[in-house]
């Protein structure tokens, strides 16, 4: 049975619910954080598939969906820089690191 | 050369006034100089326009273009009237600017009164040379605004400004129904100029709409030339210089009205009901005027209350559809009015600025050539066999006679008080003993002063034969009948001996009576207009008040836009839970509820 484009998305699919019910579900604001990449991946995995399975009038694949994976690689590292340098401030800050003890955005 | 020089006339005092404005603002005597020299450059021009041929050409160029229907040119007008005009204008103009180097020769605003004198000059110029009525009406509110600068130019002192006020609100009030009436006049010839309105009126109007347009016109002249109602600036205009006061208020801006009349005369003659709402709107000026200048103390307030009574002969003449009598008049009325108000001046300024009669007195022996010209020129106003004032009012009246008796009356009864005033005047300043220390020891003003009343008082005498007048303008045809004449003089006679009878040797008023402060208090009309502006005015400024304060400061404003936003974010914040994850669910909801929209809608 050949791979075929459905079942690459069918995985990224899974993998982005399983990341966007993490981000919704999990109190640990890491693991929330580590969702959020797993979500970012999802879509990563998805570009790939696509440019893969979209081959031009040569029989090449169409490499725009895989620079655009780079970018994207590129930009989630920095994000990451960013983002674990926010939670380490905030735990200095609040001694904590759940999601639920940090609700002062409200009236 | 013919096309050049209405140019120059035009543009010599603009460009004094720009000059003094700009240039010599501090040097008095030079910015003196180059407003008499502009004004002698615009007289000399003019008068050098009666030696060439009317231009056949066009003299214009487009300025607005709107399509077909709305173009305005800037163009001048050159026939027997406008160069008529501009012979009084330019004439009596230039007498003015160089009494005014006497009378102003110690003023602290020597350089802003003769610039605002150009800035006058200019404007008076263009209303004469306009050839289309938005010119015309620019020109009019320069005029309106130059008036206000020259009666305002002692602006320190507070009834100077305030009359400077009321002289440019009650122009505002005429100015209003004039615009109303140009649009109505275009809305329906679809055109501004005067001679392509000639060719397109009455047209198919409805009566209505013609005299409609005639009368919202009049009200233009109603305001500049201070008929009833709105007189009542004129008097108070009185606080300005007295060579201001020849010029505009007596010989000029206020024949401006006139003037106008005569040149859109074909909308007046179009229409019989405008006929008589302006021949009575000049009777009863001219009557109300007569009378309560008999009573007033001010020489100048009383040459301000003849010069309204005159105006007001004219309108009537352009009432009965004579409107060559009433340019006669004009022509007329403003040399000797110009020499009357140039007179005073040189009388208060003999007197020390002391403008009571009743403090003056016995003046004939100390200012003499004063006293000869102000006698010639009384007697020209009052209508004495000879003098250029008889036969110019001599016209209006015969006009009169012919159209309708009843003003032919009135404006009889007007000639008899006009002599009785005016004798009054003389007698009182110039005969009666002296009653103060000033008018003991009055002298004579200097020759750059006297000079002027000189050549006016010459042309009070000769201007309204036709061998002056008829060079310069359009004489309505002789009709004497022989009872006009008669009454004429006689009332004249009357006025004049009763005066002196009345009044000779009198140190203060000898009239009194309810009658007699009613006329002197000017049948309390500025009261009556206070009045109703504050019951009318006042009173809906205070209902706007209350509206404003109450429905749109409280009601609107604090109470719904405030009171709603208020209410709206008080539900709103109900939403605002602080959980960060509970936003992530909501913005994923969202784009769930997007992407649904836009797949499956």
């Amino acid at each position: 049975m050949a791979v075929t484009l459905n079942d690459y998305l069918l995985v990224s699919g899974v993998l982005f619910t399983v990341g966007f019910a993490g981000v919704l579900l999990r109190r640990n604001i890491i693991i929330i954080f580590m969702c959020l990449e797993l979500m970012l991946n999802a879509a990563n995995l998805s570009l790939v598939a696509f440019s893969r399975f979209h081959t031009g009038a040569d029989g090449l694949p169409n490499y725009n969906g895989q620079v655009l994976v780079f970018f994207i690689i590129t930009v989630a590292a920095a994000e990451v820089a960013v983002g674990l340098a926010i939670i380490v401030a905030l735990y200095r800050a609040m001694q904590t690191t759940h999601v639920e003890d940090i609700n002062k955005l409200k009236f | 050369m013919a096309t050049t020089l209405p140019w120059i006339i035009l543009l010599a005092p603009l460009v004094s006034a720009a000059l003094i404005l700009l240039v010599t603002n501090k040097a008095r005597w030079v910015s003196s100089m180059i407003s008499v020299g502009a004004v002698l450059v615009s007289f000399v021009a003019t008068l050098l326009l009666f030696t060439q041929p009317y231009p056949t050409a066009p003299n214009q160029f487009l300025w607005i273009n709107l399509g077909a229907e709305f173009q305005i040119p800037i163009g001048l007008t050159l026939d027997k009237l406008s160069e008529g005009m501009l012979v009084v204008v330019t004439t009596v103009g230039a007498l003015v600017h160089i009494f005014s180097l006497g009378y102003m020769a110690d003023d602290e605003g020597k350089s802003r009164y003769f610039a605002g004198l150009s800035l006058f000059m200019f404007s008076m110029l263009g209303i004469v040379l306009a050839n289309n009525f938005v010119m015309m009406f620019i020109f009019w509110e320069l005029v309106g605004v130059s008036s206000y600068i020259l009666i305002g130019h002692w602006f320190t002192k507070d009834t100077a400004s305030a009359a400077a006020n009321k002289a440019f609100i009650s122009n505002r009030l005429g100015d209003f129904g004039f615009m109303a009436g140009i649009l109505m006049v275009w809305f329906a010839t679809k055109s501004l100029v005067f001679t392509e309105i000639a060719g397109h009126w009455p047209g198919h109007q409805h009566p209505f709409y013609l005299a409609a347009a005639a009368i919202l016109i009049f009200c233009g002249a109603v305001g500049k030339s201070a008929q009833f109602p709105l007189h009542v600036w004129l008097p108070d205009a009185m606080e300005g210089p007295t060579p201001v006061s020849a010029l505009i208020h007596a010989a000029t801006m206020v024949a401006a009205g006139v003037y106008m009349l005569c040149r859109v005369f074909f909308l007046v003659e179009a229409s019989p009901e405008a006929q008589s709402v302006i021949a009575w709107i000049g009777t009863i000026t001219a009557v109300l005027a007569a009378l309560m200048a008999t009573q007033q103390n001010d020489i100048k307030r009383i040459l301000a209350y003849s010069t309204l009574s005159q105006l007001g002969y004219m309108i009537a003449a352009v009432g009965l559809t004579s409107h060559e009598a009433a340019m006669y008049h004009l022509f007329t009325h403003a040399f000797f009015k110009a020499a009357l108000f140039l007179g005073s001046g040189a009388v208060i300024y003999a007197m020390h600025h002391e403008q009571d009669i009743w403090k003056m007195g016995a003046l004939s022996s100390h200012v003499k050539t004063t006293f000869g010209t102000f006698l010639v020129a009384t007697l020209a106003l009052t209508g004495c066999p000879g003098l250029s004032g008889f036969l110019s009012k001599e016209t209006i009246l015969g006009a009169a006679y012919e159209h309708n008796h009843a003003i032919f009356w009135a404006l009889m009864g007007v000639a008899f008080l006009t002599a009785f005033y005016m004798f009054r005047l003389v007698v009182v300043v110039f005969f009666a003993p002296a009653k103060s220390d000033a008018a003991g020891h009055a002298h004579e003003a200097p020759a750059i002063m006297t000079m002027p009343l000189i050549v006016l008082a010459v042309l009070s005498i000769i201007g309204g034969y036709s061998f002056v007048a008829g060079h310069f303008i359009e004489l309505p045809e002789e009709k004497g009948v022989f009872f006009v004449t008669a009454l004429a003089v006689s009332l004249f006679a009357a006025g004049a001996a009763g005066a002196f009878v009345l009044y000779r040797g009198k140190k203060e008023e000898p009239l009194k009576g309810a009658i007699f402060t009613l006329f002197k208090n000017k049948f309390y009309i500025d009261e009556a207009y206070a009045f109703l502006i504050k019951w009318t005015q006042d009173l809906l400024a205070c209902y706007a008040a209350w509206f404003d304060r109450w429905v749109l400061d409280w009601g609107i404003v604090r109470w719904a836009f405030a009171g709603g936003s208020y209410g709206l974010g008080l539900v709103l914040r109900f939403l605002q839970i602080g959980n960060l994850q509970a936003y992530a669910f909501l913005f994923g909801a969202g784009v769930v509820a997007l992407i649904y929209y836009i797949l499956f809608r």
